[in-house]
């Protein structure tokens, strides 16, 4: 976005009003040849709140994921977002629309530094191309802050300095460079605000378990989703950080985003969803709060009667 | 002995991050004069191991060498080639190997193909440049003009840039749904499809008996011209030497940008930079698109400087060597891709006795560089350390 400026806080949507729908699954059935993933699914995901996706491994929670995200086209029914039809649009498209997610099996860009993996993400609301990039013609006025600094005492870097500033007032700033300076800042607020931020110029593929998974988080964050689905974004963590990470949901929601949260750990999505939607075989069981849902004999039946799925 | 090599390697790679850091941390002004230092050097490169205009034979100054500096030369070995022609040479390969370090470096496409855009360049400043070329002839008969009237040189220019945007859009559009072996195989094919047709289109390319009296930037090759002559070459090579470093600043330019940034999240997971909001394939026509218009220029500087062209000389086997060299170079690095290509090109030309194992060497080195440094020999610093990564635990899955 343009009117993006260096300074502004990590918060892009505005607080909702109670209870818009934001996200309609409508009957979505998928087909893989005879394997049914998905049976006529449906249920709503509404505006701030948290909602958990849970279902016996197998159940369809990632493929349902996958629907949303435009992995897979759905064989009947459709997805709606905002109340625009979601399946079919290109991965971009959708992630334009205001959906983001993280992967189940890490998926960052193993190469690049964690700021640089951020700012993919914050670069898909920016529009600096091919040309724009080469020539940086399109330019635009400053704001008074985003000016060159004279610092120099004096001489030689003065007059530079004095140059430059002048010559930014009067032909203004490429938009180039003014979104490589949004997308930095933002993307550096983004890792101090999952906590990573002491890492930032390193190589994603050298930075610890944990903090990939809370990298991924960042990156989805950087493409300011109303909607952001969080894949087991607890796997093979302890204790003390499923902690941390709970508390970082609740902060997501907080400001502003609606988070969708498939989670084997019980104890974690009975503590932080507003919500809970249970898949089993592809079909949905039940759907309610967590306590309605934890009194809900199939769902007991299906997942949370099994002691060992109740770690 | 691996050990050994591994901790000389260690040594070796602790060294060169220092001189980074210390060249890092020098002061903005005193880094733009070493850079303006090396570019000085380049230019300068022509009469290495002589003062400026004291080379041999046209000499007032003979014998004023700088001996070290003169062996390095081409033209002091028996046969061998004139020193500016092969520094010419290694400029136009070096600007191939930034093209094709877009394509494969930086967005992680295989192009084989690549000699492809080379021959469109060349082919476009020879059908639309020299009086020779039907197409010229064909214009002349049609608008009624004199029979030396070709379009001009720098006319071909946009001519030629034009025509390689285009071929690597329509080569990209239906091919980069393609990935890894399959897109390879496709531009492989490609690039011998115009060779092909070049070879077998006689009404348009003359077939292979190939067009004469390609123009430079003087116009059509005679003795007339004052710079850029067949004697004397190194206006050439200054000519091709500016367009690499032009190249060079526009592509670092693009390198570090939201362009530069998708292509490598588009080379390292295509599936989650689309989730993320990088529109893949729109950037993977760029990169084709540029990686075309740069082969297309070397293509074109080729043409002009020899002024014939035939199809030839754009087989296959130089397709490869294009590869080889950004493979060998590092790729994903500029510095590095660039040294490949000079390396490629000087060695032979220099060591002309080994000709006959020309390609003995040639395969070893290859072999030797996969072993001992599969990032290149200037590798990008960030796929350095992932292969660095990959090495160190390697060892656990045997």
């Amino acid at each position: 976005m343009s009117e993006l400026t260096a300074t502004e806080e990590v918060a892009p949507v505005s607080p909702p009003p109670a209870r818009r729908v934001l996200l309609e699954v409508d009957h979505v059935t998928l087909a893989f040849g005879g394997v049914v993933a998905l049976d006529d699914v449906t249920f709503d995901l509404y505006e701030g709140e948290i909602l958990g996706l849970i279902g016996p491994n197998g159940a369809g929670k990632t493929t349902c994921f996958n629907v949303m995200s435009g992995v897979y086209k759905p064989t009947s029914g459709e997805v709606r977002f905002k109340g625009e039809r979601v399946s079919g649009r290109k991965p971009h498209h959708i992630s334009r629309m205001g959906i983001s997610r993280t992967f189940q099996n890490i998926r960052l860009f193993p190469e690049m530094t964690a700021l640089e993996n951020v700012m993919v993400g914050t670069d898909s609301r920016h529009k600096t191309s091919v040309p724009g990039a080469l020539f940086r013609i399109y330019r635009q006025r400053p704001k008074p802050e985003e000016l060159p600094q004279v610092t120099a005492e004096g001489g030689l870097p003065r007059l530079w300095q004095q140059t430059r500033r002048s010559f930014a007032s009067v032909f203004g700033i490429s938009r180039h460079t003014l979104e490589e300076r949004a997308a930095e800042q933002k993307a550096l607020d983004l890792l101090r605000f999952v906590g990573i931020a002491d890492r930032a110029n390193d190589v994603a593929r050298n930075l610890p378990y944990g903090y990939q998974r809370r990298l991924e988080i960042a990156r989805a964050l950087g493409t300011e989703p109303a909607l952001i689905c969080l894949d087991e974004p607890a796997a093979g963590f302890n204790p003390a950080e499923k902690e941390e990470l709970l508390k970082l949901i609740k902060r997501i929601r907080d400001i502003g985003h609606t988070v969708l949260l498939i989670e084997h750990d019980m104890r974690l999505v009975m503590n932080v969803t507003d919500r809970i939607v249970v898949l089993e075989f592809g079909r949905k069981i039940a759907d309610g709060t967590p306590q309605e849902v934890s009194r809900d004999p199939r769902v007991i039946a299906a997942y949370l009667g099994e002691p060992t799925d109740a770690a | 002995m691996t050990l050994q090599l591994q901790e000389l390697n260690q040594r070796r790679r602790n060294a060169m991050d220092a001189m980074r850091q210390r060249w890092r941390g020098l002061p903005k002004w005193q880094r733009y004069l070493g850079v303006t230092a090396a570019i000085v050097f380049l230019y300068y490169l022509p009469w290495l191991g002589y003062f400026p205009g004291g080379e041999p034979p046209s000499d007032p100054m003979f014998g004023l060498e700088i001996p070290p500096f003169t062996y390095i030369r081409t033209d002091i070995v028996p046969g061998g080639n004139n020193w500016s022609g092969v520094l010419f040479t290694c400029a136009i390969y070096v600007l191939v190997a930034l093209g094709l370090n877009v394509v494969i470096g930086l967005a992680g496409l295989l192009d084989l193909g690549y000699i492809g855009f080379f021959a469109i360049g060349a082919y476009s400043v020879a059908l639309f440049g020299s009086v020779n070329s039907p197409v010229v002839r064909m214009i002349q008969r049609e608008f009624g003009l004199s029979q030396d009237w070709a379009v001009a040189w720098a006319a071909c220019i946009p001519i030629a840039l034009v025509f390689c945007l285009i071929s690597g859009v329509i080569l990209g559009w239906p091919t980069l749904r393609l990935r890894g072996d399959y897109l390879a195989i496709v531009t492989l094919g490609f690039g011998e499809i115009i060779r092909i047709t070049a070879r077998n289109m006689d009404t348009i390319t003359r077939g292979p008996q190939g067009i004469s009296a390609i123009p430079g930037p003087e116009g059509p090759p005679s003795p007339d011209n004052v710079i850029f002559t067949f004697s004397d070459l190194k206006p050439w090579y200054w000519l091709a030497l500016t367009v690499c470093l032009i190249m060079v600043f526009a592509v670092r330019r693009l390198e570090n940008s939201r362009v530069g940034r998708s292509w490598l999240a588009i080379r390292e997971d295509e599936d989650a930079a689309a989730v993320m909001g990088v529109p893949a394939f729109k950037f993977k026509l760029w990169a084709f698109a540029i990686g075309a218009a740069l082969g297309g220029a070397s293509g074109f500087l080729f043409a002009s400087r020899y002024s014939f062209i035939d199809p030839s000389q754009f087989n296959v086997f130089i397709s490869i060597l294009f590869v080889a060299m950004v493979v060998i170079g590092g790729s994903g690095n500029m510095a590095g891709v660039a040294l490949g290509a000079v390396l490629l090109v000087y060695l032979p030309e220099r060591f002309r006795e080994f000709t006959d194992y020309r390609f003995l060497g040639f395969g070893l080195a290859m072999v030797l560089i996969m072993i001992l440094r599969p990032q290149g020999l200037i590798p990008s610093r960030r796929r350095a350390r992932e292969l660095a990564d990959r090495a160190q635990e390697a060892p656990t899955n045997v």
